[in-house]
């Protein structure tokens, strides 16, 4: 039994729970952006596909990493403007509209991928980010391994975590995107354009989720294979009601969430004669229910979500 | 900048009503077409290739046909759904427990004459597909959790107990090493209604699911009710709508009618469970229940149109190089394009002035 304590002393653990964290923090953070503004993104787990696609695919090519995660940007911000054209600006169905963007995003992005390598029965590899050493911290005994021998896109996705608190809960659009998800007829009074800040909401949370698909292919993993999105996507929307559709609490979610995948990895090493394999890939899906069950009681949605706003009508 | 807005019609003409979701394919199949071109191919051919593989003989319509049967019923589950606007995102889950249900009990546990063990299994089926969607829909009316990510998730959930049961306690000794399901029992096979093809009872069962659902919406109490539900649940709870009993209602009718897609992929077509017994039916009957305007005879048409996309789409990339992941691409198209359509039914979009300073 002492095994399956030591498991989290190990810093093994740790740097895989922020391993797993990274992608789905990010498609978490881009969740919670579109939702603050009043736009549900069910278009997440396409997009978070394409966006590992085609930023695998533009390092394949040719070009350097960090060319990789643009181009992963900007196909996300690009079906982000989709998606707002129809929920934002038309009112359509914000169900539909994002199940078809998932649809659309992860269908386009197979075609493209068999397109461009049409006879590949073993998906080919690129060379990924390669883990950082920081100087001095990652000397330190156990939290150096753990912490801070991390690649640059780790880093980076801090970086972008933090750059979307500063930008919600300090800068004036983040005050407008939650009143746009709040209470959208306040914001217009001001004279503010409320379309344009769902869109930006929504453009911008999507090339968030684009570049946490990217974060499987070009620092977790260094393939694209169909599928590797595996949930991901749905597992951060019940992250962001987990988490209150609060950030620092969508940030602490994911990591929790990422510490329990890591373990279940290690614990089906170790249990994996008694428990079929299966039962613990299982873990996840139900945990995010579970979640979601237990954050029902103290949910409180933004007010306007799902509710298209339309110029000069009253709700 | 332009400025626009919409407003709402109040009778929107029948012309557009009717000519809409035609509308909506061809710009979905000209859209698609630029994706051809991409691919090195001629579109017209291509599409050509397309239609010969999904109509140009009796094997490929039947195929066709045998294709629509469980998008169809994954359709049917959708509308149904949809209408009261619970949002099912989950009858892929359900399919696939359906098809476990019909393993269980269609392998030898339950022994009857044909005319008796057909009904039993759609039975057992269908009453699979309600139970997996019961606890979800519980949590919904009781604690208000969300149905769409709920479903969403169960699905994978699902399709890995199918994985352990198909390599572990129920895998088929006979099946040399794949991981299948026992084959159905003889008395519980759909029989072919088409010679020397694979179209098989289950295609009429799907119609006559689809006449029973339109005869539910739209004749009976419930019907109205689940309409009303959809429409405005405060204003029908108002009116005397009991929305608690109405809701579970169309939960189980829905995950029902998604259980018997797995019904008629295992009894059917394949006479056993698989891992790949289903490529994403569950969410192709969300396309086809939007195309049909979630009108259940509707459904019959739109999922026929949407096999015949997938069954023709593998004829043309054999012929012409395109990837078969076209088909995908056209449905997705398909959807936002009849959303699009929808808006244009619904609203009339009036542009008013060009300011400067704006």
């Amino acid at each position: 039994m002492i095994e399956f304590i030591e498991i989290i002393f190990t810093a093994g653990f740790w740097a895989a729970t922020i391993r797993i964290a990274c992608p789905l923090i990010l498609a978490t953070i881009g969740e919670v952006l579109c939702e603050r503004a009043g736009v549900l993104n069910l278009g997440i787990e396409g997009i978070m596909s394409i966006g590992a696609m085609v930023g695998w695919m533009t390092v394949f090519l040719g070009a350097d990493l960090y060319t990789g995660i643009l181009a992963a940007l900007i196909i996300g911000g690009l079906f982000g403007l989709l998606h707002s054209i129809f929920t934002v600006y038309l009112g359509a169905s914000q169900h539909v509209t994002g199940i078809g963007i998932t649809m659309l995003a992860s269908s386009l992005g197979f075609f493209c991928f068999k397109l461009i390598l049409p006879a590949s029965t073993t998906p080919p590899k690129i060379k990924p980010f390669q883990p950082i050493d920081i100087p001095f911290l990652s000397e330190l005994p156990f939290l150096g391994p753990a912490f801070f021998q991390h690649t640059s896109f780790t880093y980076l996705a801090i970086l972008v975590v933090i750059f979307a608190f500063w930008l919600m809960n300090s800068t004036p659009l983040g005050l407008s995107i939650k009143m746009a998800g709040e209470n959208p007829m306040a914001l217009e009074a001001q004279g503010i354009d409320v379309f344009l800040v769902r869109t930006i909401a929504v453009v911008v949370g999507s090339a968030l989720m684009a570049v946490g698909g990217a974060y499987l292919t070009l620092s977790a993993f260094d393939a694209f294979y169909f599928g590797m999105i595996n949930g991901r996507g749905w597992i951060a929307i019940a992250l962001v009601i987990f988490a209150s559709w609060k950030p620092e609490r969508a940030l602490l979610g994911a990591l929790l969430f990422a510490g329990l995948d890591a373990y279940q990895v290690r614990a089906q090493q170790l249990a994996g004669a008694i428990v079929p394999y299966q039962f613990f890939l299982m873990l996840p899906f139900l945990l995010s229910i579970v979640a979601m069950v237990i954050a029902a009681k103290r949910t409180r949605y933004p007010k306007a979500l799902l509710i298209p706003f339309r110029r000069g009508e009253r709700h | 900048m332009i400025k626009f807005r919409l407003e709402e019609r109040a009778k929107s003409p029948y012309w557009l009503i009717i000519l809409s979701p035609f509308i909506a394919i061809l710009v979905a199949i000209i859209l698609a077409g630029i994706l051809i071109v991409l691919a090195g191919a001629n579109p017209f051919e291509s599409y050509y290739q397309l239609i010969i593989g999904a109509f140009g003989s009796k094997n490929s319509f039947a195929e066709t046909l045998a294709r629509a049967t469980p998008i169809i019923l994954t359709g049917l589950a959708a509308s149904i759904a949809f209408r009261a606007k619970f949002w099912n995102i989950g009858a892929e889950g359900q399919l696939y427990f359906g098809a476990l249900a019909t393993t269980f009990f269609g392998t030898g546990l339950v022994v009857l004459p044909s005319i008796l063990m057909i009904p039993f299994m759609f039975i057992m089926g269908a009453l699979a597909g309600g139970l997996l969607l019961l606890p979800l829909v519980l949590l919904k009316l009781y604690y208000k959790v969300d149905e769409v990510v709920t479903t969403l998730l169960l699905n994978f959930v699902v399709v890995l107990l199918v994985s352990y049961l198909l390599e572990g306690p129920w895998k088929d000794p006979m099946s040399l090493g794949w991981p299948q399901g026992k084959s159905v029992i003889d008395e519980g096979v759909l029989p072919q209604i088409l010679s020397k093809t694979r179209l098989h009872l289950g295609f009429i069962i799907s119609i006559f699911f689809a006449f029973s659902v339109w005869f539910i919406l739209s004749k009976t109490v419930i019907g109205y009710r689940i309409k009303s539900v959809g429409l405005n649940a405060a204003a029908a709870s108002h009116a005397g709508v009991p929305i608690f009993k109405t809701v579970l209602i169309v939960a189980l009718l829905s995950g029902g009618m998604a259980g018997m897609a797995g019904v008629t992929e295992t009894a059917g077509l394949k006479g056993y469970l698989t891992l790949d017994l289903s490529p994403g039916f569950g969410y192709a009957g969300i396309a086809v229940a939007m195309l049909a305007n979630l009108n259940p005879i509707g459904v019959i048409f739109s999922g026929v149109f949407l096999a015949s996309i997938y069954v023709g789409a593998d004829a043309m990339s054999r012929a012409m190089n395109v990837p078969t992941y076209l088909a995908d691409v056209i449905v997705a198209l398909t959807v936002l394009c009849i959303l699009l359509s929808l808006v244009f039914v619904n609203y009339k979009i009036l542009f008013f002035g060009v300011k400067k300073n704006d």
